[in-house]
């Protein structure tokens, strides 16, 4: 009996709080061996097994869909950082919902977004959520969001080649960082910047973005111009669409400023501002 | 889609290169005559080389016969001039709408690519969003629809099941064909 409370009780105090053996090394490894916890399919090369199976981009009949296709952006600027997102989900030309939540609150400063397989993104992003609050109880104050992005670059790159498909960024205010905006994807790629598109229609955001992007941006208007870059790319972008996700990240956390319908929008862009002129509102209207 | 003493066509306005939509104003309905209408979806190249061959067969019809073509005439040279190109075929699959100019009665068919007819009684279905547009005619479509009710049947079908298809959409032309009428709209529909 002794010997049994002897080891699930805690000493009363910690000297100068100073780390147990265990526990420092538990630090070092802050993020575990993970490959092993995962099924494997039972073949000879997994990776490329799965990759046949699963990219319907190199194989446009792989038997199994994985939903894509995605318009996801966000920029520092004066007044924070403005993340915007559309939120669509496709399996091949099916779309698969038109009301997927793509931003993901990390915790209350930080967010995710995701773009590529969108099971990958919500699992390795909750994921992160949770390495994020332990990194918070081991050290006693909030991660930053270099090191957040840092944990999630060093996990991907564990599975380079086994078909994880994501392209995402951390976004985040810090007192040591300021507004900070990582690009991370499944390649390994971890890029610091001040403006970031990501998913097949990123080209029509940047094309928008880039047009009117300036860095003394009011907040209004900088979320004006998320939102509207976002609309653009959902246009012409197949497989982007749905509703418009905008969020404002400021030293305070993050702030929601809504999760909108694009068709209302767009309609009240062309009749209103007279933008989309390709767009045929008559009959009688010739373009 | 068939009504009652009354037929309808419809068409997305979408022409597009995979993810990125070129156009979206894109009509794919044709008129050849008074009540016979060609809806065609597939490779665009084609659709407007079909088109124009079957404006000029049916307009040499007309100066050979001196009368308008009749629907199921028309279904007939459709299916024909596509088997012709059997072992090259146009990438199209086209559908036939309109009403027999004797009888005045409802006549819809629908086409694969080398002109096998399908004939239907109820609707016939084409294009990126076909299994979506199934779903909605079969759940939709009731016999002996009136002119109205056949417009908001066929225009909700096609509105909801193309909301359904990342390919299609971008607003819709909808025809509804009476005795001696033919009403065109257009469907502002969502714009992603």
């Amino acid at each position: 009996m002794d010997t049994l409370v002897a080891r699930y009780s805690r000493p009363a105090y910690h000297e100068n709080e100073a780390f147990s053996e265990e526990e420092r090394q538990g630090l070092v490894d802050s993020v575990p061996s993970l490959s092993l916890k995962f099924a494997m399919p039972p073949v000879a090369h997994p990776s490329a097994w799965l990759r046949a199976a699963t990219d319907d981009r190199s194989n446009p009949s792989c038997p199994i869909k994985i939903a894509h296709g995605t318009t996801t952006l966000a920029f520092r600027f004066q007044g924070g950082i403005i993340v915007a997102t559309d939120s669509r989900a496709t399996a091949g030309n099916w779309i698969a919902s038109q009301t997927v939540k793509k931003v993901i609150e990390i915790n209350s400063d930080l967010l995710g977004t995701m773009a590529g397989g969108a099971a990958d993104c919500q699992y390795w992003l909750a994921w992160l959520g949770m390495q994020c609050r332990l990194h918070e109880l081991r050290h006693k104050r909030r991660i930053s969001v270099a090191a957040a992005s840092k944990i999630l670059a060093n996990l991907v790159y564990q599975y380079k080649g086994m078909g994880l498909s994501m392209g995402t960024m951390c976004a985040g205010v810090t007192k040591e960082e300021g507004p900070a905006l990582y690009y991370i994807d499944s390649d390994g790629t971890r890029l610091a910047g001040n403006l970031f598109c990501v998913g097949s229609g990123q080209t029509f955001a940047y094309g928008v973005l880039d047009a009117e992007y300036r860095y003394d941006l009011s907040v209004e208007e900088a979320l004006e111009l998320g939102s509207r870059s976002i609309l653009a790319a959902t246009h012409r972008d197949a497989y982007s669409g749905g509703f418009i996700n905008l969020y404002h990240v400021k030293e305070s956390g993050w702030e929601k400023h809504g999760f909108s319908d694009t068709n209302p929008i767009f309609w009240k862009t062309k009749l209103e501002k007279g933008e989309f002129s390709n767009v045929t509102s008559d009959l009688s209207e010739r373009v | 889609m068939v009504g009652k003493d009354c037929v309808a066509i419809a068409c997305d306005l979408r022409l597009g290169l995979q993810a990125l939509t070129v156009s979206n104003n894109f009509p794919k309905i044709f008129q050849y005559g008074d009540n016979v209408f060609l809806g065609l979806t597939g490779l665009a190249t084609d659709l407007s080389t079909v088109s124009d061959l079957f404006r000029y067969k049916v307009n040499m019809y007309r100066l050979r016969e001196e009368r308008n073509i009749a629907p199921k005439t028309f279904a007939n040279l459709v299916s024909s001039s596509l088997y012709e190109k059997r072992f090259g075929p146009y990438f199209v699959s086209p559908v036939v709408a309109g009403l027999d100019p004797k009888t005045s009665k409802p006549f819809i068919c629908g086409f694969d690519s080398i002109g096998c007819i399908d004939f239907a009684a109820d609707f016939i279905v084409s294009g990126t969003a076909t299994d979506q547009l199934y779903g909605m005619c079969e759940s939709l479509w009731e016999p002996n629809l009136a002119p109205e009710d056949l417009f908001e049947t066929i225009s909700q079908a096609l509105m909801s099941a193309v909301d359904r298809d990342a390919l299609s959409g971008w607003g819709a032309h909808v025809y509804i064909i009476e005795k001696d009428k033919v009403t065109k709209r257009l469907l502002k529909g969502r714009q992603d």
